[in-house]
């Protein structure tokens, strides 16, 4: 308590009164997680935060280079559970640009195809979440349908509803069947708009919601420059940075979208850009399955990709590479590089040391939340104790991906 | 070498390394461009200015990312290595600084104000010091942590676990202690530059062993018979020829009952010697 500004109380004679500490989390429904703030409060004015993360922290980069780049694949899964493919996304372009193997077409469609839809999937989460933390039941519950809508097909396309392994490096695990394909087609153009449309319908333009979001933790454009913000963090100050359209990569530069941006840079804005974004999203998946040419799935590079079952049985040379790739791996050439996509929550990249063995020699993973995060100090100063949970909604967090 | 792979492709930007080399001058060290990076090895105490040129002259505006890497062959062990981005011109470039245990890297908290968790989080899992940094706590470690996790002499279990403790009612922290050993499988093909010894082949390792009888410390004698290296001799009984006709049934009780018989005979010359005691007295 050292250092705080004592002051007199308006309403108590003579009594002094000064700043407390509290904290917020590690244990608390509005903090996203295991999120632990040591907020300074004047009054219920927040004066500073100190965001204690770390508290998930499983040392997945290190376990990494314990294990094959295959093995290490489903790690990836468990950093954002919200949107598991996206983190699997950098990770095999990070693979595929160390080995330059060109992935299938099909596969590059695949990809896309159901990157959309985890962006749709965690934009669920996070809607209604923040919709939650400022007080709305009822759009979470019906977002929350669409979430088990997106599971379900993710079930369908990898027999997993959360942490898929999907991608591979050189293309995805397995094609799809075609009835998935016109079920997501469906789903896209009736239930998605009517049942989203209608949740939002009730929080877009209610006084409520707009009086806790509308002028909270308001970003200028340089700041959200020099606090390495990207994502919808970094769009809603009005920047239109989109790596998918910025930096194209698998068949993005083929698809016909729009990039939200924000006017006002406040959590209403950030609130608005990621329903927005749901709608981009279903126009990408639109043309993905409009487009969708057939073929493999999957690089038919045999030194990358493990042949099917069926030929391994057949087959000695595919016997002996289907061995060799699932014990020893493939090796990658030395090198490193640093590749991100664009996740839900922003940039999301891989920096990727290979030694020309058959293990990582250093996976660093750049987790979204982190610059955001950190940025949550300078945004809730002077703002009221009840807008740091509005705020943190608005930053969409995740702490798997956050500690790693 | 064609690009086949479809990871992000940033905007051309022709002769970016020769550019950012020409600008950064003497406090470069090594530029490179590989697998489609541009990076950028400058000297660690000039690390803050070089940075400060890129992202006020040449439009890198964005500290996306910090990363440590620990090569522990190298007199300098540590390498720090700075993402940086570029909104306007749409590009990335990599910057590397090395260090090591003792000497600190200068901060960057001055150019971004995002550089401080990078920078505590590389100070936590590698131990690099960063001057300047004014709040450089450890970050996603435990509380109390001791060590540098991501360290290459690190193991992969750590020294400490917790669990919680039924009889003191709180947490503890105890040695790690593992019921049976990790599980460290390793794959490569001992053809291609495994660092493990395949048993047997420590054998192989080893210069053939010359057939030097000059090697032997104490060559072997049969000067007296304990040198033979036999035994006692066998009991005179054992020359005996055995009846050839006897059934083996028979043999074998005579082997069993053999010890038993023995003794009589090895008293025998006790007794004769009382005899001839007796004798003597006797007389």
């Amino acid at each position: 308590m050292s250092g705080m500004m004592l002051e007199e109380s308006p309403t108590t004679s003579g009594e002094k009164i000064s700043n407390y500490t509290i904290n917020f989390g590690p244990q608390h429904p509005a903090a996203h997680g295991v999120l632990r703030m040591v907020m300074e409060l004047d009054g219920e004015i927040i004066e500073r935060i100190d965001c204690h993360v770390g508290l998930l922290h499983r040392g997945t980069e290190k376990l990494i280079e314990h294990k094959t780049y295959l093995q290490a694949l489903p790690y990836f899964d468990r950093l954002d559970y919200c949107s598991p493919l996206a983190m699997e996304h950098s990770y095999v372009l990070a693979i595929e640009k160390l080995l330059n193997v060109e992935v299938p077409i099909r596969a590059q469609y695949l990809r896309v195809l159901f990157a959309e839809l985890t962006r749709i999937c965690n934009h669920m989460l996070n809607i209604g979440a923040h919709v939650m933390d400022v007080g709305a039941m009822t759009p979470n519950l019906w977002v929350f349908e669409l979430r088990e809508d997106c599971m379900n097909f993710f079930e369908r396309m990898s027999g997993a509803r959360m942490h898929h392994a999907y991608l591979r490096p050189g293309g995805v695990h397995q094609d799809v069947p075609l009835k998935l394909l016109t079920d997501i087609g469906d789903w896209v153009d009736k239930r998605l708009p009517e049942l989203f449309g209608d949740a939002m319908s009730l929080v877009m333009d209610n006084r409520i919601f707009k009086q806790r979001n509308v002028d909270i933790a308001v970003v200028s454009k340089e700041d959200a420059v020099r606090w390495g913000f990207s994502g919808p963090m970094i769009r809603a100050a009005g920047i239109p940075w989109d790596i998918r359209k910025s930096q194209p990569y698998e068949v993005y530069d083929r698809m016909d979208f729009d990039i939200p941006v924000g006017t006002n840079s406040d959590c209403y804005d950030r609130f608005m850009v990621r329903v927005q974004e749901v709608y981009q999203s279903a126009r990408i998946i639109k043309q993905c399955l409009a487009e969708m040419p057939e073929g493999p799935v999957a690089s038919l590079d045999r030194k990358v990709v493990p042949p099917k079952r069926a030929e391994m049985k057949q087959s000695m040379e595919a016997l002996i590479h289907h061995f060799k790739l699932y014990t020893e791996g493939f090796h990658v050439p030395a090198g490193e590089v640093y590749v991100a996509t664009e996740s839900p929550k922003g940039e999301f990249g891989v920096y990727l040391v290979s030694d020309g063995s058959n293990k990582p020699y250093r996976c660093k993973i750049r987790p979204t939340a982190f610059s955001h995060l950190q940025a949550m100090d300078f945004m809730s100063k002077g703002h009221m104790l009840p807008d740091a949970t509005a705020i943190l909604g608005a930053i969409d967090v995740v702490f798997g991906e956050c500690d790693r | 070498m064609a690009v086949l792979h479809s990871a992000p492709r940033y905007a051309p930007f022709e002769g970016a390394l020769e550019t950012l080399s020409a600008a950064l001058g003497a406090m470069l060290l090594s530029a490179k461009e590989e697998h489609g990076e541009i990076v950028l090895t400058v000297k660690r105490e000039s690390i803050e200015d070089a940075l400060r040129l890129l992202r006020d002259s040449h439009d890198y505006q964005q500290l996306m990312e910090m990363a440590g890497v620990d090569y522990p062959d190298r007199p300098e062990r540590f390498e720090v290595v700075y993402m940086l981005l570029s909104l306007t011109r749409n590009h990335r470039v990599m910057v590397k600084v090395s260090t090591d245990e003792a000497t600190p890297v200068p901060t960057v908290t001055t150019l971004w104000p995002n550089a401080g968790w990078l920078e505590r989080e590389v100070f936590d899992m590698f131990g690099v010091l960063f001057a300047g940094n004014t709040d450089l706590r450890r970050i996603l470690t435990d509380y109390g942590f001791e060590g540098h996790p991501f360290r290459k002499d690190f193991p992969l279990t750590g020294y400490q676990e917790l669990r919680y403790s039924e009889e003191d009612k709180r947490v503890v922290y105890e040695p790690v202690k593992l019921t049976q050993d990790m599980r460290q499988f390793d794959f490569m093909s001992p053809w291609e530059g495994a660092d493990y010894i395949l048993p047997g082949d420590e054998k192989a390792v080893a210069a053939p062993p010359p057939p030097a009888p000059a090697a032997v410390p104490t060559p072997k004698t049969t000067d007296s018979p304990k040198d033979t290296g036999a035994g006692a001799k066998a009991d005179a009984k054992a020359a005996e020829k055995t009846d050839a006709v006897a059934p083996a049934k028979v043999e074998k009780k005579a082997a069993a009952k053999k010890p038993a018989a023995k003794k009589p005979a090895a008293k025998k010359p006790a007794a004769k010697k009382s005899a001839a005691k007796k004798k003597e007295s006797g007389e």
